[in-house]
């Protein structure tokens, strides 16, 4: 592991230090030895950088703990002309993301200890930011038989998961909960009764009517969380519910978390910036799952995110080629990328006004982080030299044409947008830099 | 019959995809040169010249033998070859997508491509791939226009208007592309619109595009001057939508008794094929003083040449679409 290059150190100046950790904010320099943070602060190098240190200024840049992106699809194994690992580190490091949580659903599923192994060593051969296997709760996601959640936890699976599949079976949730709680493993529920959203593929309302499409009642989600709280509520696990699109899913969380249950939740950039109406046409871009919603939904997650419910801002980066989305609407494959559209996305919020740069940023590095157990999300000395250096204010317009990633299904193709990442550094290397 | 004076009532779209954004004037125009057909089907030589050289393809990837043969006739009537494609479900499986199949027949030139599909949506995406011209017969449960055409050419020969009326559609709403379609046209030009239906059929929201939802047909069809009635597909019948045949006869099939409460000169419509004894009695299909239904099959046939005449006719400032 130890290599001449390993050992360099690298001077970031004229920095604007973000770190959501300890609130700081504030102009200073940030210096990397090998693998590691050695030394950040406003006061660092007042006089000058260290004589042998490589100085990168980052032009009054901000200088961020990596991105930390716990909802990423991946596509390998089984789906590799959609992703591949070593492509998604690349779109990954683009968008400013040094960790990635890459979901169970593959072909086979990873739900064995082999399958854990392989993500580690095609993440290893690939070199580009760190990722982190989910490992599915049960046996091939199908939601009957419990994997062996406490020998993948030792295999290296940060949380368990069946994906983009709900755990349907309140039995087996009941028994997936209880078991977890054992090891305090966090269990990671799609929210959707999966019966009553049986064959829907846009959220139900007006939009879904006037295209004739099948559709999804928005009570589908609540009404899987109410459940899930309530086994929760029985076993004591930690639970964690992904992709929260929905007013009343978002009240359940607010009071469950009041009344101190151990809940979390995350949500992702299109069901903040985009609603149904965005479907348009029939564009099978937008078709996602869960669905958009409607406005009054669209309004409650971000004042979700603004006041705390929301824990978590990941991409739900699920990667789709052009013959999973050519297609009639409703036989389309449901997904968009999103790695390397998080960032941008996520500050429009912050350039509204709805939330403060730091508040946003540990929705994307520190809380991601500590709920999957991860050293990352912290500018701090010892830590990881995970960063990210980001203009905030640059403005410039999405163009899937311009996305490592292996497919280009983004609904936000042109869309313009302010803040982009200039440099991304996983353990001291820089593996993104703008040119 | 129409208030629009220009000269030549022009058709400025390269297709018929749906009603929903269509102007009234637009509406008005397709329904003007259907009535002009209407003689022309009725002389014992029924062929003119007008599309001659012209090639229209009925591309069904859904099985029709009404319309199809109702598009079929009406290109032929205007001189134009035309011919069948029924893409089986089976070469789908077979790996050729939908827009395979669009540029594969966009390669042979034709002119009209008359495409029906299950999924809503499907035809659109075939247009964006082809050169010629495109006519829904059908998507999924999105539209169906030429039949609200054809409907409205119905009502307006039969009650001199479309404005003004009340029409009444009952039955499967959730599942139809002929009741949006009609909802669509019917507002647009000024016609008062019910649908009837019990709540598993009635899709969300649906009051948004214009319509006053009823759950019980003695509201529904009171003074009613059209009832429009829509077939219930056989796997909706037992359980999943509606309990039984028997009990939705009982509470939404068309009876003499429930039309009652109807205006007396009230039309009864139905876009075929029918099921008899399930959405209406069949003494009331048959009624020859107030059923319609093979009216609508006739006038079927002029409201697509019309709809092929218009999309074939050169549009100023448009390129013209079927030389390229």
């Amino acid at each position: 592991m130890s290599s001449i290059q390993d050992a360099r150190r690298i001077a970031y100046v004229n920095a604007r230090l973000l770190d959501p950790a300890t609130g700081l904010d504030a102009p200073g320099a940030l210096l990397t030895e090998g693998e590691t943070i050695a030394d950040v602060g406003p006061r660092l190098f007042a006089d000058a950088p260290p004589a042998d240190a490589i100085v990168v200024d980052c032009r009054g840049e901000c200088l961020a703990p990596g991105l930390v992106d716990m909802r990423v699809q991946i596509g390998e194994p089984g789906c590799e002309h959609k992703e591949t690992i070593q492509t998604a580190g690349l779109a990954a490091a683009a968008g400013g993301v040094t960790s990635l949580a890459c979901l169970p659903n593959t072909d086979p599923p990873i739900d064995s200890e082999a399958g854990i192994e392989f993500v580690a060593r095609r993440a290893r051969e690939a070199k580009l930011v760190k990722i982190y296997p989910y490992a599915c709760v049960t046996r091939g996601a199908e939601g009957r038989d419990l994997a062996e959640l406490g020998l993948l936890s030792e295999a290296g699976a940060v949380a368990f998961t069946d994906g983009s599949r709900a755990i349907a079976d309140a039995l087996v949730m009941r028994r997936a909960l209880s078991y977890a709680s054992a090891f305090g493993l966090m269990i990671v529920q799609h929210p959707e009764e999966p019966r009553l959203a049986a064959g829907g593929v846009m959220n139900a309302g007006e939009v879904a009517t006037r295209l004739g499409l099948p559709a999804i009642p928005a009570v589908a989600e609540v009404m899987m969380i109410e459940r899930d709280l309530r086994l929760v509520e029985l076993t004591g696990a930690r639970y964690h519910v992904a992709h929260v699109t929905t007013g009343a899913a978002l009240d359940v969380i607010r009071r469950a978390k009041a009344s101190g249950l151990p809940v979390t939740c995350d949500t992702a950039p299109p069901y903040f910036a985009l609603t149904e109406v965005d479907v348009g046409d029939y564009r099978t871009f937008a078709r996602l799952s869960p669905p958009l919603r409607g406005e009054m939904d669209r309004r409650a997650v971000v004042d979700a995110i603004a006041d705390g419910t929301i824990d978590v801002i990941a991409s739900d980066h699920h990667p789709h080629d052009q013959d999973s989305k050519r297609l009639p609407f409703a036989v389309a494959e449901p997904g968009a990328v999103g790695l390397e559209t998080l960032l941008p996305l996520a500050l429009e919020l912050y350039h509204k006004g709805r939330i403060g740069l730091l508040d946003l940023l540990a929705k994307m590095t520190l809380r991601p982080a500590e709920l999957l157990g991860i050293p990352a999300g912290r500018l701090a000395k010892g830590a990881p030299a995970d960063i990210v250096q980001f203009d905030p204010d640059v403005p410039w317009q999405i163009d899937v044409g311009s996305f490592r990633s292996k497919s280009k299904n983004s609904p936000f193709d042109r869309r313009p947008v302010m803040g982009r990442v200039t440099r991304t550094v996983v353990d001291g290397r820089t593996v993104y830099e703008r040119g | 019959m129409t208030n629009d004076t220009a000269p030549s009532p022009a058709f400025a779209r390269p297709h018929l995809l749906g009603i929903e954004d269509l102007s009234a004037a637009e509406i008005a125009s397709l329904l003007d040169t259907a009535d002009g057909f209407v003689e022309q089907n009725r002389r014992p030589d029924k062929k003119s010249a007008q599309l001659r050289g012209r090639t229209v393809i009925n591309l069904f990837f859904e099985n029709s033998t009404r319309t199809r043969t109702s598009f079929e006739l009406a290109a032929k009537r205007l001189g134009a070859d035309t011919i069948n494609m029924s893409v089986s479900s089976s070469s789908i499986k077979k790996g050729e997508t939908l827009i395979d199949t669009a540029m594969t027949l966009n390669a042979m030139q034709p002119d009209v491509l008359v495409v029906r599909h299950a999924d809503s949506g499907a035809v659109k995406l075939l247009s964006e791939k082809v050169k010629s011209a495109v006519i829904n017969a059908g998507d999924g449960s999105h539209e169906h226009p030429t039949q609200a055409l054809l409907d409205a050419l119905t009502i307006r020969r039969r009650k001199g208007r479309l404005h003004g009326l009340t029409v009444a559609i009952c039955g499967d709403v959730l599942h139809s592309r002929v009741a949006r379609s009609n909802i669509y046209l019917l507002n647009i030009m000024g016609a008062r619109v019910r649908i009837v239906a019990p709540p598993t059929l009635v899709p969300s929201e649906i009051e948004r595009l214009g319509v006053e939802v009823h759950h019980d047909m003695r509201n529904g069809l009171r003074d009613a001057d059209i009832v429009m009635m829509l077939r219930l597909q056989n796997e909706r019948m037992n359980g999943s939508y509606v309990p039984s045949v028997r009990e939705y006869f009982h509470f939404y099939g068309l009876t003499y008794e429930k039309l009652s409460v109807a205006s007396p000169d009230a039309l009864i419509m139905h876009p075929g094929p029918m099921n008899r004894g399930v959405e209406i009695d069949s003494e009331v299909a048959d009624d020859i003083n107030r059923s319609v239904i093979l009216e609508q099959v006739e006038l079927g046939v002029a409201v697509r040449m019309a709809c092929l005449d218009l999309l074939m006719r050169p549009r100023a400032g448009a390129e013209t679409g079927a030389d390229r």
